[in-house]
């Protein structure tokens, strides 16, 4: 088994070459060619949206899938603050290679150099086409694009369009796959849930879906099939992901034999809403850009914390002098702007250590009164009105009077399926793009990356390297659905769904999900021990089998059924929960968003095993009840020094 | 100082678009303020899942506000009694104890139900897709700093922008009218150099598909704008009227 090598199939030459020498050399699908081969693209977020339209544009025949009502929906929408991009318009000493650098020590020296070299490299792509496609960033006064700075850099390189950058990025995505769907390049599948992925002759050459309006499932063929299916976040039953977030299309893949990559590695987002109570269904975030602006403390006197929580005292009634600035003290150079990771633990710690706020204690204060100050509040409503009304919405009151409460909450999930260079995962013809995949963000992705990342595969990266993969291909005709695997592949879907019609527990699908969550939270969350980690492991094991003998789902399969859906979603988050617990069992180092509690400097900083632990770990499906084998893809850094993060000085 | 409330609901039951719905009327006590709306349905889903019924079909995603998948008609409201926020968003701090809450799917002709208080929207992607859009392919951008754009261009084209593509304007209006949405795209690239190429144009084939669809008139009644989660103006659509007064005198 430890024979197979992992090939990420980097390119020759040096780092700022590798790119254009890849382009320069790869194999192309000529025009007339392009029209005979269909691609599924499943999800329609910034990644699977903008490689659908891309690829309809350069000719290819695209069926795109999603499971909302429309491809607007996809939680891409969701993201706040901004994009990053290496344009250096602020003259403020950007580059690609500040870019890219930063990416890689927020990642904590866990991501593939050539593949975060390329995203620094086509950041700047991206602006120009979202420009082009009437994206509506904001602007200064001299009609110039505005910037403002995010967590882990020293530069402004963040575009936003207000509060709503991930919004405006979709729309724009979204625009330019309705123009293809006019043209009749794209077809769209709405409403319509990957089930299976079908491989024929070692290649993925088509999904099984389920129609979720009619319940009926079908059959889809295609020359290659790319997953852009977002993060599995919502294994953590509460996290800022939107409901229906899920990584079901992973796991199938990862069952016909697509490695999973770095499951451990979640990123903890530190500015949420703080949870309020039991029938809670999700947390909202707080963009990080309110990081710039506002400033993050807690009491320095236990007693005034304790008196806070008892809802004796205010949070404006405590003196300057006894607020403890914890970022701006531990971390004199980034203060408030550290990466999210650090950001997260130094909450944690203040928390456990006794000075939180809230009723609950689990919640540190988000304070815009200096900034108020400072700006005036016309200033600060311009800059963060929307996030402040949402959060006045939600809980009640005003930011611009009392400082906001947060707390960190499960984000973002930088493991995913494992790809190459090529974005290619270990079956040919599968490929994986943006959160579905794993590869750029290493063990901790900086802030505004995602929309960077999913929008880089999709506009720029992929429509190149998946023509290598096509261009063999075009003597190969239109895939047809009545091959045997198509039977195997669906007949197996129709089984799993009547098993878990057929269980008629006692026992709500959301309230085993509640439960796995809390497993996930306590055992796999923020911080984790090997003691912590094996509990998960006995505990996810014994809600599997809870789940699969006591849930109920009423209604019937071959309609529509909404608590069907979460069912099916919810067995793999349980088994995504076993990956992610062993993987975090495998990794005795800190890194990142993965903190274990046994490796930490004396000031609580994470501390990374480079000797042992410098690689990607692939996990290799090997059957239903048999562990799966880890495989390593060693991370060589040979165009940066590899250091300690440091973001005091 | 978790408050908590006891209520009633009259919920709006459909299985399909042929069939005929009613209301059902459920209870539901101890229902914390602080909750939202759409907690309190799926405490409501959860309660009817116990008992072997099926849950209410309501749709719903992000939870933040931002998605426009949440709908729902309450108590007469397109989004509920709160101005400028979605269905997610509403709290049940809005309501009283012993209070009876009706809630119904978005009646229009454009979207048919499809189950329960879900709708069929995919009449909206219909008109984006006839000119919703700057034709541009990925590549060929030219520095995003070539135009230098008015901020108050920019800023007025974010504003129209904003729209999340609920539907909760079409569901407002006597008339069914898509207006404010049309008007809000429209409006959006033909306040940027970038989408002025194609405005005319643009104007004349999404107003086009938009009468085909069944959607209905604007009678300039505002009831779109005073409903609207993210409180897109109805100056759009006075924008809309110039392009489209333009592109026909073009003709």
């Amino acid at each position: 088994m430890a024979n197979i090598k992992i090939d990420s199939k980097i390119p020759e030459g040096p780092l700022a070459e590798k790119w254009s020498n890849y382009k320069a050399h790869q194999k192309l699908v000529n025009p007339a060619n392009k029209r005979r081969l269909d691609i599924i693209v499943v999800g329609t977020g910034l990644a699977g949206g903008s490689a659908a339209a891309t690829l309809g544009e350069m000719g290819f025949n695209v069926l795109n899938f999603c499971i909302q009502d429309s491809p607007r929906r996809a939680h891409s929408i969701a993201a706040q603050g901004g994009i990053n991009a290496a344009k250096n318009y602020q003259n403020d000493g950007d580059s690609v290679y500040r870019l890219f650098y930063d990416t890689i020590k927020g990642g904590d020296y866990r991501a593939r150099e050539a593949n975060v070299y390329r995203l620094a490299e086509v950041s700047n792509n991206i602006i120009d086409q979202c420009v082009a496609q009437g994206v509506p960033f904001a602007r200064e006064y001299g009609g110039l694009l505005d910037n403002r700075s995010f967590g882990g850099a020293q530069v402004s390189r963040t575009f936003y369009a207000k509060g709503q950058t991930g919004q405006q990025l979709l729309l724009g995505a979204y625009s330019s796959l309705s123009r293809q769907v006019a043209k009749g390049t794209v077809k769209l599948y709405t409403r319509y849930e990957m089930l299976d992925l079908v491989v024929i002759d070692g290649r993925a050459r088509g999904i099984i879906a389920r129609n979720l309006v009619t319940g009926e499932i079908e059959r889809f063929g295609a020359h290659a099939v790319v997953i852009a299916t977002g993060g599995y976040g919502n294994t953590y039953f509460l996290s800022t992901n939107a409901m229906g977030s899920n990584g079901s299309a992973a796991m199938q893949c990862y069952r016909k034999g697509a490695y999973f990559a770095n499951p451990a590695f979640a990123q903890i987002h530190p500015t949420c809403i703080p949870v309020h109570g039991e029938f809670q269904s999700k947390l909202t975030l707080m963009s990080e850009s309110l990081r710039n602006d506002g400033r993050i403390w807690t009491p320095k006197k236990k007693e005034d914390a304790e008196a806070i929580r008892a809802g004796k005292l205010k949070p404006t009634q405590i003196a300057e002098e006894d607020r403890d600035y914890y970022l701006e003290r531990r971390y004199p150079a980034f203060g408030n702007l550290v990466p999210r990771d650090v950001a997260s633990r130094a909450a944690k710690e203040r928390c456990d250590a006794g000075y939180g706020v809230g009723a609950t204690g689990l919640a540190v204060y988000l304070d815009f009164s200096s900034a108020i100050q400072r700006l005036g509040k016309d200033v600060v409503a311009a800059r963060y009105g929307n996030l402040f009304q949402m959060y006045e919405k939600i809980v009640d009151d005003n930011p611009y009077e009392t400082p906001m409460m947060i707390y960190p909450a499960i984000h973002y999930t930088m493991g995913g399926i494992w790809v190459d260079y090529e974005l290619s995962t270990s079956i040919p013809g599968l490929f994986a793009i943006g959160e579905a995949n794993f590869s750029d963000h290493g063990a901790n992705r900086l802030g505004a990356s995602a929309l960077m990342q999913g929008l880089a595969d999709g506009y720029f990266v992929l429509p190149y390297t998946i023509q290598n993969y096509l261009s063999d291909q075009i003597s190969v005709p239109r895939i047809k659905t009545d091959a045997p695997e198509f039977d195997a592949a669906e007949k197996d879907v129709k089984v799993r769904i009547e098993k878990l019609m057929s269980i008629k527990g006692k026992r709500s699908v959301d309230s085993i999900h509640k439960e796995l969550g809390l497993i996930m939270w306590d055992f796999v969350g923020m911080a984790r021990t090997k003691e912590s980690l094996e509990t998960a492991l006995v505990k996810l094991k014994a809600i599997k089998k809870e789940f699969w003998s006591n849930v109920k789902i009423p209604g019937a399969a071959d309609s529509l059924n909404t608590e069907l859906e979460k069912a099916l979603r919810v067995a793999d988050f349980i088994e995504i929960g076993e990956l992610m617990a062993m993987d975090a069992l495998n990794r005795n180092e800190s890194c990142g968003g993965h903190f274990r509690e046994e490796f930490q400097t004396p000031e609580g900083e994470a501390m990374r095993q480079d000797d042992k632990y410098m690689y990607v770990s692939c996990w290799k499906y090997e059957g239903e009840d048999a562990e799966p084998t880890l495989l390593k893809e060693e991370l060589k850094y040979e165009a940066i020094k590899v250091q300690q993060r440091n973001y005091k000085q | 100082m978790d408050k908590t409330i006891n209520i009633t609901l009259k919920v709006w039951r459909q299985r399909g678009p042929k069939e005929a719905g009613k209301f059902e009327t459920y209870k539901l006590n101890n229902i914390s303020t602080d909750s939202s709306f759409l907690e309190m349905l799926d405490i409501l889903n959860e309660q009817l899942v116990n008992e072997d019924k099926e849950p209410v079909v309501f749709d719903n995603d992000c939870r933040e506000g931002i998605c426009g998948m949440c709908s729902l008609y309450i108590n007469g409201h397109p989004h509920g009694p709160d101005s400028e926020i979605t269905t997610c968003q509403l709290h049940m701090r809005r309501f009283k104890d012993g209070d009876t809450i009706t809630i119904e799917p978005w009646r229009s002709a454009g979207f048919p139900v499809i189950r329960d208080l879900m709708v069929d929207r995919t009449a909206y992607d219909k008109i984006i897709q006839a000119g919703g859009f700057v034709s541009v392919n990925a590549g060929g951008a030219q520095d995003a700093n070539a135009i230098p754009i008015p901020k108050r261009d920019a800023d007025l084209a974010m504003d129209a922008a904003s729209c999340i593509g609920c539907g909760a304007c079409v569901a407002a209006c006597k008339n069914g009218s898509a207006m404010l949405f049309v008007s809000a795209k429209v409006s959006q690239l033909a306040l940027l150099p970038q989408g002025k190429v194609e405005a005319a144009r643009r104007a004349k084939s999404m107003l086009a598909k938009m009468d085909e669809l069944g959607f209905g008139n604007c009678t300039n009644t505002g009831a779109c704008e005073a409903e609207c989660p993210k409180g897109v103006s109805i100056t759009n659509i006075a924008r809309l009227n110039r392009e489209f007064i333009w592109a026909k005198l073009k003709d």
